[in-house]
């Protein structure tokens, strides 16, 4: 690779990097993030590969594994260019009648197609599916397009543009001025105004500053960082670099978790060739700056993607929270000024100084600008990635790209904003979501999650969920947090084992309200959040578990019992097998029953009785009936 | 320890000469290698980098990743993530704590498997998730786990 030394050999590379690039050449992609290697993406390339060389089209055809497309419930993605033909959930032997049909013969093959739920219809292109159609992918869009070990696939894209721009034409203080201008606000958690970090970490006295991206992406149902820094990690990249030009800073970090293993592969390699260009290192493209960074893997402590925590474990130690009288952008790693952003922050900073400041604030609501990644999971038809501009509704979000609810059942919470946010309940439906919304409703944006939840969803299980993690992951320093959440938790097991008292509710309120005002870090001042909220929303459902031992939504173990309907059963003896324990009496012809002292609950009965007999019912809050006397089935003929 | 096994983690220990703050990377660097952290690793690094084996320990006890008992010989991991959970995964871990007859963080007697939780693997599309020794078993009822297990001596 050569080194490129000024903003004009940069753009000479560009030009010859797509001088030897047909637009009109086919190139098969697919998609190689986590979720769609987990759904067998490896082989799927492996024969995609074997195919071209088998067909003879190796000069003919190109292959691209690309990051992740997004649309995870589909995967493995496989996306035909230039006519942008979207197949989805491909398996190896659909591969050589890919290459036939729509690479040689032009055809496109009906079966591999999405089908439009409502219409029925077929679906060629990948921008005209629903889930794709309704987004505006600006941070996130690359991901589909670049082999995210190739820098030239970035290049090709215009990529390391804006880097350029700010090194040859704006002056640290321009480039500080456009992002603040911009309002961008922080997309980790807490949403404060990016650029009025760099100024604060800019302005501190010493001439030793560290940039920090913070890839430590803890919330459980959030992996939108994962996914941009493995299928684009050199947008991840310039935007640091850029940052670091904006503060002062020479020496960066990227701190990202093991469990990511692609992310911290495809990190490594996206450095190694910035290096070898020229874009990290001494003197980068003649401007006389210089810059390195080095990556630092997390060892799986949720703490430790809070600021000060992260900062602590980068200096080798603990990665405990430090109290923040004297803010890191003062007083950070090795008590350097430091100044640490999220992955999509960052990634979204080359956007900006190419497209100004005025572009970016024409996305949005009025407190938030641009746009914004979620993850939607949970109970949702289409689980994925989606990035839209921020104030769109969670109707449209959930309905309009998620597809609505699975297996056609109702629509009862969305949860955001990870174990520091809340639930919001259907009667919201239409809030518009941005940073402010989602606080006043008691939630946060937090790093983008937004779990859907049906009616089978219990809110008093939710929250204990949430303080089980919390309780875990609490560091232990503080007094408030420590034991705050432990008896918080305590309490909220206490009501789904059926243990619950009267006055329970307000206890939990009193001690939400200690943790939430005298905790050290935002993870103890977050956790009643959880709490709170299912309250506030949900107290009916508090009231039923505590005084009707009840779990309407049929959840809590302790208070289910598990029934095999008589009226229903067909004898088939599928449950009566499949049974761990041998709880279920019966046999051919014999109506099966549930020994009731010897189920573990196990839920196994309930799911493998046929849909068609559907006889396995679960119970709360009222008495099993007895078995019946006379159990020979007696089957309808005819 | 064999004398191999010490001229692996030195050279581990080599990897990062005169760098400041590495320790839990080469902690991280020590379990992938060996899979756990022995007492007599802990010992080496202290007097290699002269850092005391009171603040190794606090590391390798802090954080999830590394382990101070050998693991078995395949890793199970059980995401326990929101997406996973409202999808039943409180299910699927007790079914497979059923079958393996261990808690999470055990190892079996026979150090044929280790149970673990994790937090959230990011594939959300296929929960509930099973992990075992880096191959990813998705939308698996509990019902399904025996059959992964099996597969695995």
């Amino acid at each position: 690779m050569p080194r490129i030394n000024s903003p004009a050999e940069l753009e000479e590379l560009r030009k010859d990097i797509l001088s030897k690039r047909d637009p009109d050449r086919p190139c098969i992609t697919l998609c190689s993030g986590t979720a769609c290697h987990a759904s067998g993406s490896e082989e799927v390339a492996a024969s995609i590969e074997e195919e071209i060389k088998k067909q003879k089209l190796s000069a003919k055809v190109d292959f691209r594994q690309t990051g992740c497309h997004g649309f995870c419930e589909r995967g493995p993605i496989v996306v035909i260019h230039p006519e942008g033909i979207c197949y989805l959930q491909i398996e190896p032997k659909d591969v050589p009648e890919i290459i036939s049909q729509t690479i040689k013969g032009k055809k496109v093959i009906e079966r591999l197609l999405y089908t439009d739920p409502t219409t029925n219809e077929k679906i060629v292109h990948e921008f005209e599916i629903p889930f794709y159609k309704n987004q505006e992918r600006l941070v996130f869009g690359s991901n589909g397009k670049i082999d995210p070990k190739n820098i030239d696939d970035y290049l090709a894209l215009g990529g390391y543009s804006a880097l350029a721009k700010a090194l040859s034409r704006m002056t640290p203080e321009q480039v500080l001025e456009e992002v603040k201008k911009s309002n961008l606000r922080g997309r980790g958690g807490g949403g404060f105004p990016a650029g009025r970090k760099w100024e604060e970490c800019r302005n501190a006295p010493g001439d030793i500053k560290y940039v920090i991206v913070n890839a430590d992406e803890g919330d459980p149902g959030a992996y939108m960082d994962r996914s941009l820094l493995e299928g684009n990690p050199h947008s991840v990249l310039e935007g640091l670099i850029i940052g670091a030009y904006a503060i002062g800073s020479h020496e960066g970090y990227i701190y990202v978790r093991q469990e990511y293993p692609l992310a911290v592969e495809n990190v490594y390699i996206a450095i190694q060739q910035a290096e070898e260009y020229g874009f990290l290192g001494k003197n980068i493209l003649g401007s006389g700056f210089d810059f390195a960074v080095k990556v630092h893997r997390g060892a799986g402590a949720f703490v430790s993607g809070e600021s000060s925590a992260l900062m602590t474990a980068l200096e080798g130690k603990v990665g405990e929270p430090r109290p923040k009288y004297i803010h890191t952008a003062i007083k950070g790693v090795w008590d350097k000024p430091s100044n640490l952003n999220n992955v999509e922050t960052w990634a979204t900073v080359p956007l900006i100084i190419n497209k100004g400041a005025d572009w970016f604030r024409s996305i949005g609501t009025e407190g938030s600008k641009g746009t914004k990644i979620f993850s939607l999971v949970g109970k949702v038809n289409n689980t994925g990635l989606v990035e839209v501009p921020m104030g769109m509704t969670l109707r449209e979000i959930i309905f309009n790209i998620g597809g609505g609810i699975r297996d056609g059942k109702k629509f009862k919470a969305v949860q955001t904003g990870g174990p520091s946010g809340g639930v919001i309940p259907e009667k919201y439906i239409d809030l518009p979501i941005d940073f402010d919304e989602l606080s006043n409703m008691g939630s946060m944006m937090g790093s983008g999650g937004m779990i859907v939840m049906d009616e089978d969803t219990c809110m008093v299980d939710t929250a204990r969920y949430f303080l089980n993690f919390l309780a875990d992951e609490s560091c232990g320093k503080c007094v408030p947090c420590r034991e705050g959440i432990k008896q918080m938790l305590d309490i909220l097991t206490d009501i789904t084992e059926g243990r619950g008292k009267k006055g329970d509710i307000e206890l939990l309120e009193d001690i939400a309200s200690m943790v939430k005002d005298f905790s050290l870090c935002a993870l103890g001042t977050s956790a009643p959040n959880p709490v709170l909220s299912t309250i506030k929303y949900f107290r009916d459902e508090y009231v039923a578990h505590i005084e009707q031992k009840r779990c309407p939504a049929r959840v809590c173990k302790a208070l289910v019992s598990y029934y095999i309907d008589p009226e229903k059963c067909q004898a088939c003896m599928i449950c009566l097998r499949q049974c761990p324990v041998g709880a279920i009496s019966g046999g051919k012809n014999q109506i099966h029953v549930i020994d009731q002292a010897k189920c573990t609950k196990c839920n196994t009965c309930f799911e493998v009785c046929p849909p068609r007999f559907s006889a396995v019912r679960r119970l709360s809050g009222e008495p099993v009936p007895p078995p019946v006397k006379d159990r020979v089935l007696a089957r309808r003929k005819g | 320890m064999t004398t191999e096994e010490i001229s692996r983690v030195d050279q581990i220990i080599d990897k990062y000469e005169g760098e400041e703050g590495i320790l839990i990377q080469l902690l991280l660097d020590i379990q992938q290698e060996l899979n756990w952290i022995p007492k007599e690793v802990a010992e080496r690094i202290s007097q290699r980098l002269n850092i005391p084996q009171s603040q190794i320990y606090r590391v390798a006890s802090f954080y999830t990743a590394m382990s101070l008992t050998p693991r078995g010989r395949h890793l199970v991991s059980v995401c326990m993530g929101t997406a996973c959970h409202i999808r039943g995964s409180p299910r699927l871990l007790d079914r497979i704590t059923d079958i393996l007859k261990i808690q999470p963080g055990e190892t079996s007697p026979d150090r044929r498997f280790t149970l673990n939780t994790v937090n959230c693997l990011g594939c959300c599309a296929l929960g509930p998730v099973m992990v075992v020794d880096g191959k990813y078993h998705g939308k698996l009822a509990p019902a399904g786990a025996e059959d992964v297990l099996k597969k695995y001596d």
